[in-house]
């Protein structure tokens, strides 16, 4: 096979289905069901502990669920050896074979399927080409750095064609400028190859710039998988809205689908409650402009780059971040009277 | 802020920083005291015979005696280290699986600790007292009319003091062998099955590869541990010299034949050089696996 060509098709349905694991008195999957469409790349998110490794090594096998079905590509695999899974898998670190250089750690896979020496040694050069590593074919692990050793395992664990896979915080032992470009390649080399992917992560950007689809799990479950603009402009539940950028709490009241919000109404998204509520409004929800007879005092402004944060506090006594143009922050001192308004998108409300 | 310390950064093969110097001066006149200085006296002192320089002491190492002794020394050496090496390494895997902060880990690790250091000289009076010929044990056996109809056995060199020397080549082995085996990263393992391995090929291709240079290093310490006891096996031996431990203090202590001391010191220059073989070997071996190793 060609690396090269784009081959959507090899992707297969992947389909954890009410996955249950505990460890003693811990339930680290809680009747989980994830269902990953051909070719489809999900990004795994949540808080430490929230069973996202758990469930990753449910499906490769590595771990064994108490209750449930995993199926690859229709086939059943709940009581499959990892070995026969047919899997490529990313952990987090040092996962390299210490004692064989980068190109021998990629022809490993190879070398357990039985390929000859000559398909071992081009496939295996092809991948170190497409991870960009092949003037770094001699090295051992020791010699690399930890975003080249990464790199090395991706390519070791895509050289076998898998039909899944799977990564595990692969990035997270990396420095930030490292960890964009690393995850900006695994992503075009996802969608160059179309292997159906898992990518857990515990870093929200991360996992909204890579994925098709976001998985966010509390707790040993699944609270809400959608595309990244959804999560983010449509959370499901609170646990989401909070988990996935910054949000404000603002008190209101809500009936017929709408919630009044600093004298604003706003639309409510679906599973939002009724009556006194608290909504959710991101900070980019919400302007906020100069005014003596405003209904807010500034405590602080903050510059992050791109766009700054002003915090307030509302006459009503409610802390509200704001986010404004960084143009536009040397108007906002702390002290200040501002007016803060929603700007009037749907936002999810839930029980005060 | 000011301006981070250079000591975060790593030496790449240049001059390290003089602080880093400075750490190893206590090992070199550690090393300089307590082992330059002595094998310096050891190879001096061989060539030496009432003031004068002579070829006469080393060439009385040809007797019979000795050359027995030298071989019967290197083979219970060989034996109880290869023996110690597989037994002790086979259980420091059993022990690294354990639970890490565990109490049967920490409990077994200290007492090896102990028995490394003490066990030969403590076990052979155990077994003196135990299957010696006033042993409990033998007068319980032979009552019985079961076992051996003697107990010499104890005191010989190949059977004896060869089980007794493995109480401590055993542990030993442990102790240093413990480390490599914990450094398997469970990683590895997962990665082998991933990529479509058994746990057979895991240990033929990764793992066993990655102990060797530990696992060799430490047979050869076993060797040249056992080759160098001197008090257990003086524990047990009483009579004859069977080993070359034995033989050198038999030449300090005898009072029949002057001049016996310089031959002694020509049979510690021999002992200097079985274990500078030894070295060798080691340095060979770990040079054609050091590619791959972190230093
Ligand atoms: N081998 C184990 N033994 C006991 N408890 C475990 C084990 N593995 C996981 N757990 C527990 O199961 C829960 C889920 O763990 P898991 O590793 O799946 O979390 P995670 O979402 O990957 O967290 P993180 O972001 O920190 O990696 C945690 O409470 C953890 O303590
Ligand atoms: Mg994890």
């Amino acid at each position: 096979m060609s690396v090269a060509s784009p081959n959507a098709e090899r992707g297969v349905a992947v389909e954890l289905t009410e996955l249950r694991r505990s460890y003693g008195p811990v339930n680290a999957l809680d009747s989980m069901t994830l269902h990953l469409a051909p070719g489809e790349f999900v990004a795994l998110l949540g808080p430490s502990g929230c069973g996202k490794t758990t469930a990753l090594r449910c499906l490769a096998g590595l771990e064994d669920p108490d209750a449930g079905t995993i199926t690859i590509g229709g086939r059943d695999v709940t009581a499959l050896p990892t070995n026969k899974r047919d899997l490529g898998m990313v952990f987090q670190a040092y996962s390299l074979f210490p004692h064989m250089t980068a190109r021998q750690n990629v022809e490993f896979g190879l070398e357990m399927r039985g390929q000859d020496k000559s398909t071992r040694a081009r496939r295996a050069g092809d991948m170190l080409d497409l991870v960009g590593l092949s003037s770094q074919a001699d090295r051992y692990a020791h010699q690399m750095s930890g975003g080249q050793q990464q790199r090395v395992a991706l390519a070791r664990a895509l050289a076998i064609s898998p039909q899944v896979l799977l990564l595990d915080e692969p990035l997270s032992a990396l420095d930030a400028k490292v960890r964009t470009q690393l995850r900006d390649e695994i992503r075009r080399i996802q969608l160059e190859i179309g292997t159906t992917t898992l990518f857990v992560t515990h870093d929200q950007e991360e996992a909204l710039a890579v994925a098709d689809r976001v998985g966010v799990m509390r707790a040993g479950r699944l609270e809400q998988l959608a595309p990244p603009q959804e999560l983010y402009a449509r959370p499901a539940t609170a646990f989401v809205a909070e988990f996935v950028g910054l949000t404000n709490r603002l008190a209101g009241r809500a009936s017929g689908g709408r919630a009044e919000v600093l004298g604003v109404s706003l639309p409510l998204l679906a599973g939002s409650g009724d009556g006194n509520v608290e909504v959710l409004v991101r900070p980019e929800g919400i302007e906020a402009t100069p005014d003596p007879n405003g209904n807010a005092t500034v405590l602080s402004a903050a510059f992050l780059g791109a766009h700054g944060r002003v915090t307030a506090r509302t006459d009503g006594g409610e802390q509200v971040e704001v986010q404004v143009a960084s143009a536009a922050l040397p108007s906002f001192e702390p002290g200040q009277r501002v007016r803060v308004t929603p700007r009037g998108d749907a936002a999810l409300a839930v029980a005060r | 802020m000011a301006k981070s310390p250079r000591s975060g950064t790593r030496a790449l093969g240049g001059i390290k920083p003089s602080g880093a110097l400075a750490g190893v001066v206590p090992f070199f006149a550690y090393t300089t005291v307590f082992l330059l200085i002595p094998t310096l006296v050891v190879i001096i002192a061989a060539f030496v015979s009432d003031g004068h320089l002579t070829l006469g002491n080393v060439r009385a190492l040809g007797n019979a005696g000795f050359l027995t002794a030298l071989k019967q020394s290197i083979i219970l050496s060989a034996l109880t280290a290869i023996i110690g090496a597989v037994v002790g390494g086979i259980l420091a895997y059993a022990v690294s699986t354990a639970r890490p902060d565990g109490i049967l880990k920490r409990f077994i690790t200290s007492l090896c600790g102990v028995l490394a250091q003490f066990g030969g000289v403590a076990l052979a009076f155990a077994f003196i007292a135990s299957f010696g010929a006033q042993g409990m044990i033998s007068a319980w056996m032979k009552k019985a009319g079961v076992g051996p109809s003697s107990t010499l056995w104890l005191y010989q060199w190949d059977k004896g003091v060869l089980l007794v020397y493995l109480y401590f080549q055993i542990p030993l082995m442990l102790i240093v062998f413990l480390p490599a085996v914990e450094g398997l990263r469970p990683q590895w393992r997962e990665a082998t099955e991933t990529l479509g391995g058994t746990t057979w090929t895991y240990w033929r291709r990764v793992a066993m590869p990655i102990l060797f240079p530990s696992f060799v290093g430490a047979t050869l310490l076993l060797f040249t541990n056992a080759f160098s006891a001197y008090a257990t096996a003086a524990a047990l031996v009483s009579q004859a010299q069977p080993l070359v431990p034995l033989q050198i203090a038999g030449t300090f202590t005898s009072e029949t034949v002057l001049g016996q001391a310089n031959v002694g010191k020509a049979m510690a220059l021999a002992m200097v050089v079985v274990v500078a073989i030894v070295m060798t070997i080691y340095a060979w071996l770990d040079k054609r696996s050091s590619k791959w190793l972190v230093r």
